[in-house]
């Protein structure tokens, strides 16, 4: 454990709490920020990226800066989402604010960016601010004979799920000409919506709107977005025989490999492994292994992951993040500088 | 000898292998739902109230069969039989339609169906017999044989609009459901010897179709007495016993059976010093005592007081003791053994009873219910033709007497409907007099619905503050649940029922009298007195009626039992030995608790793996277990005589049963709960109460229905963390609450006392959300003056063409049409009443002045119609119900509760971001406070939070079941398998600043219930608003917008601290100010600066007063005394 004390600022996961191995050592909670040094240190690494999930780690950074983003993400960054539904029939089961409620929650592929916040929430839809849908859908009976024997729902009737991709897009002005349908449509063609039986009608109008996380969770662009501080791991002593592939099952998988030196087992750190492993902590259940590893976590190395809705790439969505930030300072200091 | 022992080993086996323990019979607990699958959980009711609709009501007309009447004697009405059909409804000229339960619940009418009789009487001087005759409608309970619900499968039940879950058993009386609760009393006709109030008494609570009557024998100074409610005095018990022709001593000695006579020495004196030596004597001293009736009797049938005694004697002393030919052999014997029991009580404490022991305790059920009720109105109905006779026959008419014309169905209608829907039952014969009997259904949620059904009344009053019936006894092991009663007022009195207990209904008593005389038992008529008390005589009763005696008590016992398990005789009769008693005791009366066992035999339960295979795969059912004598039914009294093992480890030599599953000894409401064996006992029997009012669903049929009030919850999840119970009883496929994820710390301050944090993303995507249906009724009524009520359209405002505002939401018919959000005070039906009553006769005035009573809508919060019900009722007067919905998000205030009694209104609401997160990202619905756990000590949510997080990453249910369920290490083992810390703690980042949380955060799945009390419905403020008109003070109470009061106690504080201005201003300035004139000459009051008494205005002052004060002085001047004010000056 002492060796560990004189290196690197490091919280160390103990048995019971976490605790900061050497609060002497100045970290980046002490410095005082400073641009220069900020920039010189600072580091993204992207480690995963995909059209929705993206994984990238802000090494050198302060906490509640990063934190700052997460929160900016999750409630700041605007996107479309249905908020207002005009329920021309409903006959289904499902009451008309349920069933707005669940449209609402329905991602939209529309690109917010091209979009206006919409100010007045009385105002004739616009096609600067509005996006306008329509479901219109009956069920009936399913007069296909071939499947007469079944009595599976939906062999007996017409449209007796109703999905997202039911929905249809109702161009306002000029929006014919700017979007396609498959880019201000659901993103998923498959949820559910309700279920209908013969008898069961829908026609309903929707509109989607601009806005933030703040109002609503569905106008959240994220299904979440998170960050964890990188692991550190260290084997003090050397764990050998069956006790390696304990040790082993107590990390993710990956973290730690059983080697075979002749008949001889023994446990090897991965050294870049270390950061998949999930704090499980569970080697505290074996006495024997307590004192044979370390567990720790570097301050200012954050792996932070952000699981886009899919209405924007989540390197757009960081980046929406940071423009935020950046209008909300500059305001700041204009409101500073005419109160001064 | 090693030759004896090797043929040993060959024949008994290994002796070393006889202490293993019986091997497990894995999954038996798959009897429980064999056993409901059979008798569901309200199987008590429907086979009583079966009973009463097929066996005894017939029994009842049997009885009364034949109407006389003075004045004819030719006349005569036989009944030759009953017939209860199935519900039907009269929908007006003579239109019958078979009816629906759900119907009925619709148009708030009666699900009930007639009773039909055949009969034979004369008319005139000729004999007529009809047949199909109504003479009344009963209520009918559903799922009973006769309900159009029995036997149906799921999809004809979905026809008829009812739910397959509901578990039927309840009566549908005028639209309402009504439950008629299980009631719990001392059983009838047996003897119970106690400490009265002169000392040991031995009562009998004698109960027949006619008479219910108590006689008690008791212990006064040294001599023995017999009280009985028709005689005025106690009575020396050996002045019965010559009254009952027992004339010698010594025989009354033999009967009583006493070794030590000099006990009865002083009680037999007693004759001697009243010179009663015969049978007459005895009789007329009695005929002395005999309490004076109230009526006097027509002359004719005026008897002499003797005889009147010998008549009581035989009728209404120990009425349950049949006398023959007046032949009190019976009553003798019977007599003696009360006796015999007081002295015996004398002398050792062991023969006191305990009246709460519940071998003693008999319910009484729906079906008995009613059958007292029908049988008193079918005996008033009876009465009601033969007066009718009487009266009419000796008039000289045109036509002939037909007594079928006076025959009218409504009263025994009439009277079953009212005791019904009210609860009052009175029964005049037997001058019983009970409130409350019925309830209406529960609905909030399935579960309390079904709870309800389970619940058992105690006559007991619940002002008394005696502990012993409230407190938990141990007969009850297995049959009445542990957990589930109310706290305050009730608690106790009120219990439930567990998982597999039975009711028994009344068996026929002549085959079990058969059996015993076949098995070695001596008929009571052959015995000699003497040799009843003899040392091995073992004396046997049969419900409460001695039977005969019998020496072979083992043998009588073993055969009993056998053709029990050989289904010879009923599964529900029981018999055991009291040593003590040195009787038998028989029972195969209605009412008994009893619960399913697996019997051992020598040490070996007659269930085997084999047996269970076969019920999984269905051969077997659990009746065949019955019938093949694997399982047996025991009452409470018998569990007593048996060695009953709870596990297989537990089975030894002496084993006589095998539990099948030690959860069902919990209720419907107990069983929820995960983990309850891990809990302090009274969280658990707090959230029984509280399992009543989660919101959920309450049936498949639920939007349907029309209730007054219906709470249910948009996505309503079946717990992760399950129990057996939770499937046997469906709550899975109806649930009432959310699987939320949990993070058990301190958060803001906004989380003490029990106040919970939840997370506002979580409500956005529908967390805790719920709907609130609420009905609104109007009926249009026709008036005998050929008016009626009437709808009209619309109001429509001239200028712009549309409805004014209060008529927004109406449709052209002028009900509100489905869809439209209604404000307050809009209207939902625009109806108007004629103001005039025409007097009937008159010509109908042309134009008729309506008044207009709309129905309007009155509550702060908007509704949105759901749907409008036009139809009729039973009076055919048309009914229109409005169904109304909101929809709610939880909101601060609102009380959610986990299922271990840990309940918490939400004190924040916290956006997304500000909440904690873990390394998955996970972020937690509700934060709650750690402070909740070391109090109340609810180990088993911790336990049901670790196994949900282990069903959650596992994809699979947990099962917490009571006295078994997953076990901690194989929960952690799992959570290890998929990365998760065993013990369920997380790190945690705080979501404010950022930064890993020191302390790692036990957060996971957890059940949490909405509950019915939502600050909507109680909020309440006011500035200004109503007054009372008499006392021009606020009104009450939030839905009169009344103030909020500043109580004694309050006002106790002002006047403590001294603030009187404050007090002033609360008391009266906000209150009832009033400013009086009051003259200073004569003191009382005057008006406008007027004094009427001095007729001057000279010293008339103007002060502040309440209102009430003057109230006060002006009602005194009323009674004509005067109070007068003496002013003086403040500033002096």
């Amino acid at each position: 454990m002492d060796n560990i004390n004189e290196e690197k600022p490091r919280l160390i996961l103990r048995e019971h709490d976490i605790i900061e191995n050497n609060s002497r050592i100045s970290t980046v909670f002490d410095n005082q920020f400073d641009v220069k040094s900020f920039k010189k240190k600072f580091q993204i690494v992207i480690v995963r990226h995909d059209q929705t999930d993206m994984e990238f780690d802000l090494i050198g950074i302060h906490p509640s800066l990063v934190n700052c983003f997460r929160r900016l993400i999750l409630s700041e960054v605007q996107t479309m989402a249905i908020d207002k539904v005009h329920v021309l029939n409903n006959t289904s089961i499902m009451q008309d604010e349920i069933l707005a409620h669940r449209l609402g929650l329905i991602p939209l592929k529309a690109d917010p960016r091209l979009f206006e916040t919409k100010c007045d929430s009385k105002a004739a839809p616009d096609e600067k601010d509005t996006l306008e849908f329509e479901l219109k859908i009956k069920c009936s009976n399913n007069k296909d004979s071939s499947k007469k024997e079944s009595s599976r729902a939906e062999d007996m009737y017409k449209n007796s799920n109703v999905y997202s991709k039911h929905i249809k897009w109702v161009p306002i002005g000029g929006q014919k000409s700017k979007f396609k349908e498959n880019e201000v449509g659901p993103i998923h063609s498959d949820i559910l919506i309700t279920k209908m039986r013969p008898g069961h009608e829908l026609d309903l109008k929707l509109f989607a709107f601009k806005s933030n996380g703040k109002d609503h969770a569905k106008f959240s662009p994220v299904a979440t977005v998170f960050y964890r501080l990188l692991p550190d791991i260290r084997l003090v002593k050397p764990v050998e025989g069956e006790a390696a592939l304990r040790l082993q099952k107590c990390f993710s998988p990956g973290v730690i490999t059983v080697k075979k030196d002749g008949d001889k087992q023994y446990a090897v750190l991965n050294e870049n492994q270390a950061r998949y492993d999930m704090s499980s902590r569970n080697v505290f259940r074996y006495e024997d292994l307590i004192d044979s590893v370390v567990m720790s976590k570097v301050h200012d190395h954050f792996i932070f992951t952000i699981e886009s809705v899919g209405a924007l790439p989540p390197e757009a969505i960081f980046r929406e993040a940071v423009t935020i930030l950046k209008d909300k300072c500059s305001s700041l200091l204009t409101e500073l500088s005419s109160i001064m | 000898m090693p030759e004896l022992q090797d043929t040993n080993t060959e024949i008994f086996g290994n002796p070393k292998s006889y202490n293993k323990p019986v091997k497990d019979i894995e999954e038996k607990w798959k009897l429980v739902p064999a056993f409901l699958k059979v008798k569901g959980l309200v199987k008590q009711h429907i086979d009583s109230f079966n009973y009463f609709i097929n066996v005894e009501i017939k029994k009842i007309v049997e009885a009364n069969c034949k109407v006389t009447c003075d004045a004819d004697p030719l006349f005569y009405i036989k009944y030759t039989n009953v017939h209860v059909g199935t519900p039907v409804v009269d929908e007006g000229f003579n239109m019958i339609k078979p009816t629906t339960p759900h119907d009925c619940r619709l148009r708030d009418m009666t699900y009930s169906a007639p009773i039909s009789v055949d009969i034979e009487y004369t008319r005139g001087t000729q004999r007529v017999a009809k047949s199909g005759l109504l003479i009344g409608r009963m209520p009918i309970m559903l799922k009973s044989s006769n309900c159009v619900l029995s036997n149906k499968s799921e999809y004809e039940l979905a026809k008829m609009n009812e739910c397959p879950l509901d578990p039927g058993g309840y009566f549908i009386v005028k639209g309402q459901e009504k439950v008629i609760l299980i009631q719990e009393q001392l059983s009838r006709n047996r003897m119970l010897v106690e400490e009265g109030k002169w000392g040991i008494q031995c009562q009998v609570t004698s109960s027949t179709h006619e008479k219910k009557s108590r006689t008690v024998v008791f212990v006064k100074g040294n001599k023995y007495y017999m009280t009985h409610n028709i005689f005025t005095d106690a009575i020396p018990i050996s002045i019965v016993f010559k009254a009952i022709d027992i004339l010698s001593d010594k025989e009354i000695c033999e009967l009583i059976g006493v070794p030590d006579i000099h006990k009865l020495t002083p009680t037999l004196e007693e004759c001697h010093k009243l010179k009663i030596y015969t049978q007459e004597a005895a009789l007329r001293y009695l005929g002395g005592k005999i309490m004076t009736k109230r009526y006097s009797v027509s002359a004719s049938k005026v008897k002499t007081p003797m005889d009147e005694a010998r008549d009581l004697l035989a009728t209404t002393v120990l009425a349950h003791i049949p006398v023959d030919e007046f032949d009190f052999h019976l009553k003798a014997v019977y007599l003696g053994l009360m006796v015999k029991r007081v002295i015996q009580a004398q002398t050792d404490k062991k023969f006191l009873d305990d009246r709460d022991y519940y071998g003693n305790k008999r319910m009484e059920l729906a079906g008995s219910l009613i059958s007292l009720m029908f049988e008193d109105v079918f005996k008033r109905f009876n009465y009601d033709l033969k007066s009718i006779a009487e009266k009419t026959i000796p008039k000289i008419r045109a036509t002939q007497f037909d007594v079928v014309k006076y025959m009218r169905p409504e009263l025994i209608t009439n009277c079953l409907v009212f005791a019904i829907s009210t609860g009052n039952w009175t029964i005049k014969r037997f001058r019983m007099e009970r409130l409350g009997v019925t309830q209406v259904l529960s609905r909030l949620s399935y579960i309390s619905a079904l709870g309800m059904m389970t619940r058992v009344n105690s006559q007991f009053e619940s002002t008394r503050k005696v502990s012993g019936p409230r407190s938990l006894q141990p007969s009850q092991w297995g049959m009445l649940c542990p957990s589930d009663t109310p706290e305050g007022e009730a608690c106790g009195l009120v219990k439930n029922l567990a998982l597999m207990t039975h009711i028994t209904t009344d068996v026929d008593e002549y085959p079990i009298i058969r059996l015993a005389r076949n098995s070695g038992m001596e008929d009571i008529g052959m015995v000699a007195s003497i040799a009843l008390h003899s040392p091995q005589a073992f004396i046997v009763f049969l419900n409460g009626n001695i039977l005969g005696v019998t020496t072979y008590y083992k043998r009588l016992i073993h055969v009993f039992r056998l053709m029990r398990r050989k289904g010879k005789i009923s599964n529900y009769v029981s018999i055991y030995p009291s040593f003590l008693h040195k009787c038998i005791y028989i029972s195969s009366d209605g009412g008994r608790l009893c619960r399913p066992y697996i019997i051992v035999e020598k040490g070996i339960p007659l269930v085997n793996q084999h047996h269970i295979i076969e019920l999984e795969k269905g051969i077997r059912g659990f009746q065949d277990f019955l019938h093949d004598g694997l399982i047996e039914f025991l009452d409470v009294n018998e569990e007593n005589d048996s060695f009953i093992a709870c596990y297989e480890k537990d089975v030894g030599p002496e084993t006589t049963h095998l539990e099948i599953a030690p959860f069902t000894l919990l209720g419907v409401c107990a069983g929820l709960v995960p983990y309850p064996h891990h809990n302090q006992s009274p969280r658990n029997t707090y959230q029984c109460a509280m399992g009543k009012q989660a919101m959920g669903t309450i049936g498949y049929n639920q939007r349907n229905r029309m209730d007054t009030l219906l709470y249910n919850l948009v996505y309503p999840q079946a717990p992760l963390c399950t129990t057996k119970s939770i499937e046997l009883t469906n709550f899975d496929k109806l649930p009432a609450g959310q699987n939320a994820t949990i993070a058990v710390m301190s958060y803001s301050g906004y989380d003490i006392e029990d106040a919970l944090i939840l997370n506002k993303a979580s409500i956005d995507r529908g967390f805790g959300r719920c709907l609130v249906y609420r009905n609104s009724k109007c009926i249009m009524k026709r008036y005998p003056n050929q008016t009626y009520d009437r709808i009209q359209g619309p109001m429509i405002d001239t200028q712009t063409n549309q409805s004014m505002w209060k008529h927004k939401c109406l449709d052209n018919d002028g009900i509100a049409s489905p869809g439209e959000l209604v404000e307050n005070k809009q209207t939902l039906v625009n109806k108007s009443v004629p103001s005039v009553s025409v007097v009937p006769g008159t010509t109908p005035n042309t134009t008729v002045e309506y008044k207009d009573t709309p129905l309007s809508y009155r509550n702060v919060e908007p509704s949105y119609v759901e749907k409008v019900l036009v139809s009729t009722n039973e009076e055919d007067t048309t009914l229109i119900k409005i169904l109304l919905r909101q929809t709610r998000k939880p909101e601060i205030g609102d009380k959610f509760s986990s299922r271990h009694g840990q309940k918490g209104v939400v004190g924040l609401i916290v956006e997304q971001e500000d909440m904690p997160f873990n390394e998955y990202g996970i972020c937690p619905d509700i934060v709650m406070n750690p402070h909740g756990y070391p109090s109340r000590m609810t180990v088993g949510k911790l336990l049901e939070l670790l196994s949900g997080k282990a069903a959650s990453v596992e994809g699979k249910f947990h099962y917490g079941t009571a006295f078994g369920g997953s076990k901690v290490e194989d929960v952690g083992e799992e959570l290890i398998k998929h990365g998760y810390h065993y013990q369920g703690k997380d790190v945690f980042y705080s979501g404010i600043t950022g930064e890993p949380l020191q302390a790692y955060i036990y957060s996971g799945p957890v059940y949490y219930q909405k509950l019915k009390h939502m600050v909507q419905d109680k909020i309440h403020a006011r500035a200004r608003g109503p007054r009372a008109v008499l006392t021009r003070q606020p009104t009450e109470g939030r839905s009169r917008d009344g103030g909020l009061r500043l109580g004694e106690m309050e006002r106790d504080c002002l006047i403590g601290y001294g603030a009187s201005l404050m007090l002033v201003e609360r008391l009266m300035v906000s209150s009832d100010q009033c400013d009086v004139d009051v003259c200073n000459q004569c003191g009382r009051l005057g008006y406008c600066g007027w004094c009427n008494g001095c007729k001057s205005s000279a010293k008339v002052s103007s002060i502040t007063m309440p209102y009430a004060c003057k109230l006060l002085l002006t009602e005194l001047q009323a009674m004509n005394i005067t109070a007068r004010l003496t002013l003086t000056n403040y500033c002096k």
